[in-house]
């Protein structure tokens, strides 16, 4: 009567759970979006739009020449001096808070494309990009009728034509970073995605087209370096937006001395995540990871560079090995996949340099045992111990999943370690005591600083950094400050 | 005077010692004592970031019929009532044996849980097959008795058959800050329960915060558990995944420290399939893959196991069968 099981159930793994694709609209070639139009580019010139997750070609995308430049800043002068300069604010906010109920109607397209295109996992564009992009809109939205209550007792005005400039790493959340608040202050906007990540700000222009606001308040041109310096230097536009490489951030300023075109630049990032002994260590662990991991560490404010205190840096190490074991490496598109594909070959090829950099320095190296697609862009987690700030690989922006950790011994040692270094742009804390987070948020030199949690943003917030990092806020009110003419 | 200030510096000295904070940063050390040491904190929006990420796997086709097989057999079916009869537990362990007979290849349930009293008739009804008995004592649900009647309680429910014993702590001490009589009292019902493994139960939702589960879980393994376990079923809220995270993360440390394992579960309150699954998901991603059986892994549960077998008949023909198609026992 009685049954035996004799088969003993142990060991399980998940599935393959691929988001689908067959819901997404793509073409085969993208023209620019000038002027409320697609329009071919003037040298007939297109480049491909790469998936860095099996190196396959998705779609063509136009690549803007100088006349094509001259042409989108025309149409957003035009547009500035005509229906969208004349607009009342509560009307500019309908468009505005149409465009991010559009984006959200099309949230589940947006972030398939997004991790197609840059390779990241579909948990983050569908959990963080788009909700975010999204939000952003939503609260910029808002602010476009009540300028004067934003600054109160000041003359508010806009500047004019915004030329943009945004990365790879987060295309359309750049996207909405940088049109949403221009747009609610009364700007016009002529935007550049990355060469490798168009796609989603095309989509974009594509919502924007299909939301009715009036021709030439958002012009997107697709192409290389040699379209942004179009834009950077077109005499008519009145202000720039970077976000991007510190390198490219030093051209742009030096693009621009001289003119009275108003800047922020976004720059890199070696953040210092700090793990002082009485933090809660799993919880810092997940930080840690969440910290340097996410996107595949293409984060500017990634916590590339861990403190961790003596008394609890063997055990911080042990775990955050183990837990870099259960991480899932592969098809973006996978529900499951925890780290993604590297954004571009060349981006890859500058990550292998500085794991390369980093085994010559004699620093130690902890890879995960994952597997690795063949095809594809990857590169497995990464931890270096045993290096110092002297270490290049503890200098520099390595822009991928690559955690270098330090030790020290007092609070007042990683505080000088932290702020040694040429960038400034995010910190983490992990401590139990709030008398802690405050002695080291004030110090920290830094301009966002998390206390036990890391990588949270949200659009009321402003973001940006100290000295090699950039200057200039973007986010919350300060972000709006960087787009009207106070008087 | 000379002496009345000798003892006096003497009482004065032992209070200091007495009053002495607990040591810190030995929670990962391998002397770490949870009666001398503090445990590590519990940062509670970090836990419930982490259960948050968990939540979202995606568990599919035929991962999806294996981990809800396992659940199965992970599955204490559960009867704790003052209206038990013999007639009540004798039809819920044919039902612990027989989950779905119209389904061949289902796996039993890993044990049946039953009041001491109950203990001699389950055993009967449950012999020759895999399934063992669990049987609750110390008093519980409240666990407010005197030493001498939680050892009867327990010896009892052995001498009867039990196979392991699920107790109670006393929540009232832990929560008074005796942290040594609940220790001792743990190691004095492991040392009764002989061959029996002793299932501990905190019952998390009468300690409230994260810290003080972690330090409730340092205690009982400390003290001999084999296995620490979330609630009573009486008290809510009963099992969460953030308390359950919670001492998941205890016993991965105890195990980092010591190469011993522990188990773990989590009891009340999870009634769907689609919750176990996120269950066994923390297990893997917490402690791994060889905890991921009924030797490590349980959960107390009444009404779960036919959610679950709702699911795997839907997996495997296609459509939902109707609540009446699975028995109720």
């Amino acid at each position: 009567m009685a049954k035996k099981t004799d088969k003993k159930l142990s060991g399980w793994d998940f599935s393959p759970s691929p988001e689908g694709t067959s819901h997404i609209a793509l073409k085969d070639k993208y023209d620019l979006f000038i002027d409320g139009k697609w329009v071919k580019p003037s040298s007939g010139k297109y480049f491909d739009s790469i998936n860095p997750s099996n190196e396959e070609k998705i779609s063509s995308v136009a690549h803007a020449n100088q006349a094509d430049v001259d042409k989108a800043v025309k149409a957003a002068r035009k547009a500035y001096n005509g229906a969208w300069g004349k607009m009342s604010g509560k009307e500019r906010g309908k468009y505005i808070y149409r465009i991010a109920r559009m984006m959200q109607e099309k949230a589940r397209e947006l972030a398939v494309i997004e991790t197609l295109d840059g390779g990241k996992p579909i948990r983050e564009s569908r959990d963080i990009d788009i909700p975010l992009a999204c939000n952003h809109f939503f609260y910029y939205a808002g602010w476009a009728d009540k300028l004067d209550y934003a600054f109160p007792n000041r003359k508010v005005e806009s500047l004019g034509v915004a030329g943009q400039i945004i990365p790879w790493n987060f295309p359309l959340l750049m996207a909405a970073w940088k049109i949403a608040p221009a747009l609610a202050a009364g700007n016009t906007v002529v935007l550049k995605p990355a060469e490798s990540t168009s796609l989603t700000a095309l989509k974009l222009a594509e919502i924007i087209e299909e939301s009715g606001l009036p021709a030439g308040v958002v012009n997107i041109v697709t192409g290389f370096g040699d379209t942004g310096a179009a834009i950077v230097n077109h005499p008519d536009v009145d202000k720039v937006a970077f976000t991007g490489s510190t390198d490219v951030g030093k051209i742009i300023q030096k693009a621009i001395s001289g003119t009275d075109k108003k800047a922020t630049l976004e720059l890199g990032g070696k953040s210092a995540n700090i793990i002082l002994e009485d933090a809660p260590i799993d919880q810092a662990v997940e930080g840690i990871v969440n910290g340097i991991f996410f996107n595949q560490g293409h984060v500017c404010c990634a916590g590339s560079r861990l403190f961790v205190q003596e008394s609890v840096a063997e055990v911080v190490i042990n775990k955050l090995k183990q837990r870099l074991d259960s991480l899932y490496v592969g098809n973006p598109l996978d529900k499951n996949t925890d780290i993604g594909a590297i954004n571009s070959k060349e981006q890859l090829q500058t990550i292998k340099k500085y794991i390369k950099i980093g085994q010559e320095e004699g620093a130690e190296m902890y890879q995960s045992p994952c597997s690795i697609p063949t095809k594809g862009y990857f590169c497995p987690p990464t931890l270096f111990t045993n290096v110092a700030q002297s270490s290049v690989i503890v200098q520099e922006e390595i822009f991928g999943p690559v955690l270098t950790i330090q030790t020290f011994r007092t609070v007042d040692e990683v505080i000088q370690k932290a702020n040694n270094t040429p960038f400034g742009l995010a910190a983490g804390v992990w401590t139990d005591k709030g008398s802690r987070i405050f002695n080291l948020t004030t110090k920290l030199r830094a301009g966002v600083v998390w206390a036990n949690t890391y990588n949270k943003f949200d659009p009321t917030s402003p973001f940006g950094g100290y000295k090699e990092s950039g200057f200039g806020r973007e986010g919350g009110l300060h972000g709006l400050e960087a787009y009207v003419k106070l008087s | 005077m000379a002496a009345f200030l000798l003892s006096f510096s003497y009482v004065f000295l032992s209070l200091i010692l007495l009053k002495m904070p607990m040591s810190k940063l030995k929670p990962f050390s391998s002397d770490f004592d949870p009666l001398r040491h503090e445990s590590p904190s519990v940062d509670k929006v970090g836990v419930e970031e982490r259960v948050a990420r968990i939540q979202t796997r995606s568990i599919k086709n035929e991962s999806k019929i294996q981990g809800l097989k396992m659940v199965l057999n992970m599955i204490d079916l559960t009867t704790l009532e003052g209206k038990d009869t013999p007639g009540k537990v004798k039809q819920m362990c044919y039902k612990a044996m027989h989950l779905h007979d119209a389904h061949p290849g289902l796996p039993t349930t890993a044990a049946v849980c039953v009041y001491p009293s109950m203990v001699s008739v389950a055993k009967e009804a449950v012999k020759g097959s895999d399934v063992k008995i669990a049987s609750v004592s110390t008093a519980f649900p409240s666990g407010q008795a005197p030493m001498s009647v939680k050892l009867d309680d327990t010896r009892f429910a052995v001498d009867c058959g039990a196979d392991e014993i699920d107790m109670v702590i006393s929540r009232g001490k832990f929560l008074s800050g005796e942290y040594q009589f609940v220790f001792d009292e743990i190691a004095a019902i492991k040392e009764a329960c002989g061959k029996a493994r002793l299932k501990v139960i905190l019952e998390t939702g009468e300690l409230v915060t994260l810290d003080n589960v972690r330090k409730a879980s340092d205690i009982a393994i400390h003290a001999g558990a084999d296995f620490i376990k979330t609630s009573t079923g009486k008290v809510q809220p009963a099992a969460t995944m953030q308390v359950t995270y919670t001492m998941l993360m205890a016993i991965k440390d105890h195990f980092d420290r010591t190469g011993v394992m522990i188990g773990m579960k989590p009891a009340g309150g999870i009634s769907t399939a689609k919750a176990a699954l996120h269950y066994l998901v923390m297990v893997k991603e917490t402690l791994g893959d060889a905890w991921l059986s009924n030797e490590w892994f349980r959960f107390g549960a009444s009404s779960l196991a036919n959610d679950v077998l709702m699911q795997i008949i839907k997996m495997e023909t296609g459509v939902y069968q109707s609540s009446d198609y699975f028995s109720i026992d």
